[in-house]
């Protein structure tokens, strides 16, 4: 491997930074409206919705980070993957519209009906989006066909099982994430019947990481060697091994109920260990083994007068996104901001 | 099932894009100078502690909250229709555009998503000090977004700065030709005295309308309708010299385009006329019905009374833009300036012989103006991008070459949905924002904060005990 400063495996790097931070922050607000029908009574639902509504837009922000630096950084590669999964992205987008503008619209709307309809918007538009999200993950992992610079396929070829799979997974995890947030950011009996639906997701999102995962290596002849040839296996290994060991950990607070922040934290390192084995999957491609990092990058000069700028605001990014967390941290009861 | 209305890929991406992006536009027209105009309003209470621009601000940030909800969710649609409509676009120009779009996420997105919860949920909890930092950094946040994305635009309208790879990529060479491109300059100047003139007379409507309604004791609708005019009389003239300014610019890099805007199908060589109406012929290549006066078209390019020039005659039709868009989007634009500039200027009067709040017609006037920045933004736009046709990249790249892949059905298919569910989801926004401004500003106007409504964490930060009116004047 060449060692020397790579600008284009830094870009990598960094997509793949901000991809992960959107996948586990907008994850967890996207879990909130996934977890609504088992909290049917209005109180509850505002409460959620309340633990999430000073970040939300930022947590989202990051998605568009992913997208243009995609666009920016490798821009070959965004102008194949998003004509090969066009209906998904187009799904997505409106899933997101719909939850985006509940956060608002929940709070004018008048009569039952409307109210009604907005916690449905918020619930169907996050479902959607998580859904749609992890399809297009799979739809990446089974290969995109590829001719020239541009998409080959047809415009469903996106429409597999394996895809679903990814699909429902990415529910499943997303929900998760949600649960282990709420029980972190409230208290008294709601928490607690949080705590029983975080440990059931667990549980579940752990059946499908097992899942995709073994269906992945059988996708693709480099992706099963890059797992089980000799002497790599040895490199790759801690991978699954840290994951059961996380799952231990996940199950031993879920069930010690001491530490209520240590769930969600574990919960990130598990789906940064996902993170990982997608990088072991995929690399050196983009679009897996169509067209690689360096096939699709854009010019030095393109990458280097972005990565200047990256390597400044990013960290100032950082720091005041966190900033805006720590103001609202606490727990939080029914009823706050009804003075 | 067909879903290409009989109509080819090509077409469909561009109705689908413009219609996005229209949509799009008219939430942040309106965010920017609101963003701003909150802020100002902050300012003013905390330097008077008066506590009617609290009430006012309180007021406008419910309103504001809401439409930049709406900008937000429609803006993430724009940035992924590059990909998904325009993926040779993409994939050609990326070089030159994606690094300028990446950096109005890096320097203006997270910079207003992050001080937003601030802003709407924070002011007990960070105080007064970090709470007018936040609503600065929101609005300087809508600010340089704009900027960006402004530069990307006008870049595809008078493009500099790069050189052409030999697999057709544009490849940046020099990025301050890039960033500052000829017609950026004049485009940013135009657009945002464009949004806060929007902004200002949809506040001025709002308080044209409760004065109409007699709410002449409260002292948040007499402020917010001065201030409105204010705005009116100062920024319409400068507008329009901006657009002016604007066209020449346009006249020098993009000439058939404001051939088409001025409608002059022929060539002149002893005085241009000034066209003021008329039906154009694209087809025939005349203007039927015309009605213009002679000469005056010169010195509104800054020539003679008798200066020559080329008409739509000495270029071929099929690099002519569709004529009849641009002509009457640019009158709709300029007719809507022409008279936020005479509203301004009859304010001026009515607040001279000190009857500002009393006089009904300029009340009425104000009220129909009040959408009236939204509909001028829009057909601004329209001149310009039609205008630009049938290019993409101005001179370098036919929109036709830079469609994606995608059958027509796919495109109408997502096209019908996005006509559906925008009017569906932005309809009710609208009528939301409309029960809100329908009601005037109340003396304590709940805060954000104590809304029944999205709320702050309760925190341990000791701040919150001082109850949220509590240092205020008595009104009035
Ligand atoms: C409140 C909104 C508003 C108002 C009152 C005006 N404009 Fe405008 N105009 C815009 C909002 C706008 C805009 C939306 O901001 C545009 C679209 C693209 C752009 O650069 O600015 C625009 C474009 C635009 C262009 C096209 C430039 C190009 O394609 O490069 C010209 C020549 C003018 N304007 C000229 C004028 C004149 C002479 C006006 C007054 C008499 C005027 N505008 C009023
Ligand atoms: C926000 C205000 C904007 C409005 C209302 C607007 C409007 C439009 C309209 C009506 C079209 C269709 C023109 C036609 O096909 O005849 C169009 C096309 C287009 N515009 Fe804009 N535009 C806006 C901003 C932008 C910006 C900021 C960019 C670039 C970053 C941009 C890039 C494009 C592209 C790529 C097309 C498609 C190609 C074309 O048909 O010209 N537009 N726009
Ligand atoms: C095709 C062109 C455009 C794209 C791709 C685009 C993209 C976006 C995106 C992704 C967002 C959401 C940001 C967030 O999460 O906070 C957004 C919001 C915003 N955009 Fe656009 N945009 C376009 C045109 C424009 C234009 C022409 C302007 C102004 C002149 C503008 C000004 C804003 C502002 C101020 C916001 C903040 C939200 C609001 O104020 O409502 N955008 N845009």
């Amino acid at each position: 491997m060449d060692i020397s400063f790579d600008l284009t495996v830094a870009w990598a790097v960094l997509l793949a930074f901000a991809v992960y931070i959107y996948v586990v922050l907008d994850g967890f607000d996207l879990g909130i409206g996934i977890l609504y029908p088992f909290f049917p009574e209005k109180e509850d639902r505002d409460l959620m919705m309340n633990t999430v509504a000073p970040v939300w837009d930022g947590n989202e922000t990051w998605l568009i980070l992913g997208g243009g630096g995609l666009f920016a950084a490798f821009p070959m590669a965004y102008a194949i993957i998003m004509p090969a999964v066009y209906p998904l992205i187009i799904a997505m987008l409106l899933g997101l519209i719909f939850r985006g503008v509940a956060f608002e619209f929940r709070w004018r709307a008048g009569k039952t009906f409307s109210k009604f309809f907005w916690d449905w918007a918020f619930i169907g538009g996050s479902v959607t989006a998580a859904l749609t999200q992890g399809m297009i993950l799979g739809t990446l992992l089974q290969g995109i066909e590829v001719d020239g610079r541009a998409y080959g396929g047809g415009w469903l070829d996106w429409l597999t099982p394996f895809t679903l799979l990814c699909g429902v997974a990415v529910v499943f995890g997303y929900a998760l994430l949600g649960a282990c947030w709420l029980n972190w950011r409230i208290e008294g009996p709601m928490q607690h019947k949080v705590r029983v639906l975080a440990r059931i997701l667990g549980f579940a999102t752990l059946g499908f990481i097992g899942a995709v995962s073994l269906a992945t290596p059988f996708l693709e002849p480099a992706y099963f060697d890059r797992w089980f040839a000799w002497p790599q296996i040895l490199e790759v290994s801690p991978i699954p091994i840290a994951v059961i060991g996380l799952t231990f950990w996940l199950a031993k607070e879920l069930f010690d109920e001491r530490n209520d922040w240590a769930p969600f934290v574990i919960t990130l390192g598990l789906f940064g260990l996902c993170f990982l084995g997608l990088g072991v999957c995929m690399w050196p491609y983009v679009i897996p083994t169509e067209v690689t990092l360096w096939d699709a990058a854009s010019p030095y000069k393109s990458q280097l007068f972005m990565f200047v700028g990256a390597v400044v605001l990013v960290p100032v990014i950082l720091a005041y996104t966190c900033y805006a967390y720590w103001v609202f941290r606490g727990k939080m009861k029914v009823g706050d901001g009804y003075h | 099932m067909d879903l290409s209305f009989g109509l080819d890929a090509t077409l469909l991406a561009r109705i689908q894009f413009g219609f996005t992006v229209a949509f799009h536009f008219i939430f942040p027209a309106f965010s920017i100078g609101l963003a701003s105009y909150l802020a100002v309003l902050n300012g003013l209470y905390l330097w008077s502690r008066d506590e009617a621009y609290l009430r006012l601000f309180r007021y406008w940030i419910k309103i504001f909250a809401i439409s930049f909800a709406m900008g937000v969710v429609s803006g993430i649609v724009m940035s992924y229709q590059f990909g998904t409509n325009w993926s040779v676009f993409s994939d050609l120009a990326g070089p030159v555009v994606g690094p300028l779009m990446a950096y109005e996420v890096l320097t203006a997105f997270f910079l207003e998503a992050g001080f937003l919860g601030i802003m709407l949920f924070g002011r007990q909890k960070v105080g007064d000090k970090l709470h007018m930092f936040a609503c600065l950094m929101v609005a300087g946040g809508t600010a340089v977004s704009a900027t960006w994305i402004l530069s990307v635009n006008s870049w595809m309208h008078t493009p500099a700065g790069f050189v052409m790879g030999e697999n057709g990529q544009f490849l940046p060479d020099d990025w301050w030709a890039i960033v500052f491109n000829p017609s950026f300059p004049y485009r940013l100047w135009h657009t945002l005295t464009a949004a806060y003139l929007t902004t200002a007379f949809i506040v001025g409507g709002v308080g044209a309308w409760h004065l109409l309604k007699g709410r002449l004791e409260n002292r948040g609708v007499k402020i917010m309708f001065s201030m409105a005019m204010w705005m009116a009389a100062i920024v319409a003239p400068l507008q329009i010299v901006a657009g002016h300014e604007q066209g020449l610019n346009t006249y020098e890099y993009q000439p058939t385009k404001v051939l088409a805007m001025e409608g002059h199908f022929e060539s002149h060589d002893d005085g241009i006329p000034l066209i003021l109406f008329g039906i154009p012929n694209q087809a025939e290549q005349r203007m039927d019905y015309e009605i213009s006066i002679p000469r005056l078209g010169g010195p509104i390019l800054e020539k003679g009374l008798d200066a020559s020039m080329d008409g739509l005659d000495t270029v071929p039709i099929d690099q002519q833009p569709p004529v009849a868009i641009v002509f009457w989007s640019f009158r709709i634009m300029v007719a809507i300036g022409l008279a936020m500039m005479g509203v301004g200027l009859w304010s001026l009067w009515s607040r001279w012989r000190g009857n500002l709040y009393y006089d009904t017609w300029l009340h009425r006037a104000a009220l129909v103006m009040g959408p009236s920045g939204l509909v001028a933004v829009i057909a601004g736009w329209i001149t310009t991008e039609v205008g630009r046709q049938p290019y993409v990249v101005y001179g370098e790249l036919l929109t036709a070459d830079a469609v994606s892949p995608l059958g027509a059905s796919a495109v109408g298919a997502s096209l019908l949905a996005f006509i559906v569910i925008y009017f569906a989801i932005f309809g009710a926004g609208i009528v939301y924002l409309l029960k809100l401004m329908r009601k005037p500003p109340e003396t304590f106007e709940r805060g954000y904060e104590s809304e029944p409504g999205p709320t702050r964490t309760q925190g341990l930060t000791p701040a919150a005990v001082e109850t949220p009116d509590a240092d205020v004047q008595p009104a009035e």
